[in-house]
């Protein structure tokens, strides 16, 4: 092959990058809004088949109604965390309802609705395991969470004596806690207490209560764009007002006992 | 991306990897090359078990093979490699990564056996050497000569492949993207930095191993 060949293919496929890349300007159409969302955290996230359950969904579910989006015209997709940044900039998706932290780092590259949830970290432990009371009752424990997340950053920084294993998901840890591999598994207190909500796991497993520390979430969205983002908050704060948010938390992680943390129902931010 | 990279040890999760390879590396030829000589054997039962095992692990994948070390050898059956969990996990990885790959070596080395010609090893009998005798004078030096190349591409396979290592907690390269990903958003340019990161480890391997095949290659 030429090079002048070879030019011309790497000129297209440049070409066909930048076109993609522009390709999320178009504006946001409300009547069927592309949500991203996880797909595999059970009470927040959860894909059963094609059939979508948990907080996060039926909160994404409220938000797109109040937007003019009926349930049965929201396109979900999944949103794993690596890449809840790119969908949102390459307008994948118009919304992420994804367990999605608002941090400084973040904001740099999307805005932020709400928040619409205050959740801590905290640890899920065995029912019937008396002797973990607490972060501070960790000494000579062997704790579980997932390799390079928040949670596994701020156990190295905040407890360096405990023992920490590090899975690809949080599903091997929750197997790993109810062989007794470890003793405990700490992240956010509501994914912790969406897997003590399972049905296979209910009565087994059951969430410490005592977080130590603050985790807002927030509704993904492009940057810079004032006009959703208010309608976005709007949509928040009546499902606040109107019963429906306690209604969601109760459904969903209701089953693991579990009460949400201080602060809680939140007052979602002004937009900016 | 440079000051984001100025606050992470990048240089310190490559040489985990460099390390991980390393022995990997060793472990997978070792075992290959045993197993080589069981598939080559003269003994139907030998040859069956050298089959059996290439054929189960060369079609498992590496992940599974990699949380099963832990979540059921180390944390079931209590088979800890170190009472530290960070190193447990690293040296179940090295295992596991040896293990894997030493499949694909002994398949490498076999085809080359396989290109040295019938009358030799029928040749190296006729003068009276033993089945042991032929093979470490005769047949293995050969082998691995004609299989440098194949041998290569496992080895560049596996350097890649270590990053499997994260899922089970290793700390390498891998893993310290997935931390960089979390605590500064993914982008285009994480990944692209620890892609070039693979590429300056492995390209070098791959024209070491051009020349070298073609220097060592037997000239029938």
């Amino acid at each position: 092959m030429s090079f002048k060949k070879i030019g011309a293919i790497v000129a297209a496929a440049a070409l066909a990058l930048s076109l993609s890349a522009c390709g999320g300007g178009s504006s946001t159409n409300l009547q069927a809004l592309k949500i991203g969302i996880k797909f595999d955290q059970p009470g927040l996230g959860l894909n059963e088949g094609g059939k979508f359950t948990g907080f996060d969904v039926d909160v994404a579910t409220y938000i797109a109604g109040k937007l003019g989006t009926t349930a049965e015209k929201i396109t979900f997709i999944q949103a794993p965390s690596a890449q809840r940044e790119t969908l949102i900039d390459t307008g994948q998706v118009d919304l992420v309802v994804a367990t999605y932290s608002i941090t400084d780092a973040r904001k740099e590259k999307v805005s932020f609705a709400g928040p619409y949830f205050i959740a801590g970290q905290d640890l899920l432990i065995r029912a019937d395991d008396t002797s973990i009371t607490g972060p501070d009752a960790l000494a000579g424990k062997t704790l579980c969470s997932v390799t390079g997340s928040t949670s596994a950053q701020k156990v190295k920084e905040k407890y360096p004596d405990v023992q920490l294993r590090e899975f690809g998901t949080y599903s091997e840890c929750v197997g790993a806690l109810l062989a007794k591999g470890v003793d405990a598994l700490t992240t956010d207190d509501t994914i912790l207490a969406g897997y003590a909500a399972q049905a296979a796991n209910v009565g087994k497993l059951k969430v410490v209560g005592q977080p130590f520390s603050t985790e807002n979430y927030g509704v993904g969205l492009k940057k810079g764009n004032l006009e959703l983002c208010n309608k976005v908050t709007d949509a928040i704060k009546a499902m606040i007002s109107d019963g429906s948010w306690q209604k969601f938390v109760d459904a969903n992680l209701g089953p693991a006992g579990y009460k949400p943390g201080e602060g809680n129902p939140p007052t979602p931010a002004a937009c900016s | 991306m440079g000051e984001i990279l100025a606050r992470y040890d990048f240089v310190g999760a490559f040489w985990l990897t460099i390390q991980l390879s390393f022995w990997s590396a060793l472990g997978a030829l070792m075992i290959g090359t045993v197993l080589a000589v069981l598939r080559v054997s003269p003994v139907p039962v030998l040859r069956l078990l050298g089959t059996a095992y290439v054929n189960l692990i060369r079609n498992t994948p590496l992940t599974l093979l990699m949380v099963s070390s832990i979540l059921g050898l180390s944390l079931i059956l209590g088979l800890r490699l170190s009472n530290d969990v960070k190193t447990d996990a690293f040296l179940w990885a090295i295992v596991m990564l040896s293990v894997y790959h030493a499949a694909f070596v002994c398949e490498a080395l076999r085809s080359g056996v396989n290109t040295i010609p019938a009358g030799q090893a029928e040749a190296a009998r006729a003068i009276g050497l033993t089945f042991n005798q032929s093979l470490t004078e005769v047949l293995l030096p050969q082998a691995f000569r004609g299989s440098i190349a194949p041998l290569g591409s496992t080895l560049i396979a596996l350097i890649k492949n270590s990053t499997v290592a994260s899922v089970i907690g290793v700390s390498e390269a891998a893993g310290l993207m997935a931390t960089i990903v979390e605590n500064e958003t993914g982008g285009v340019p994480v990944f692209f930095v620890f892609a070039l990161g693979f590429v300056v480890l492995t390209l070098p391997l791959g024209v070491l191993f051009t020349s070298l095949s073609r220097r060592l290659a037997v000239k029938r």
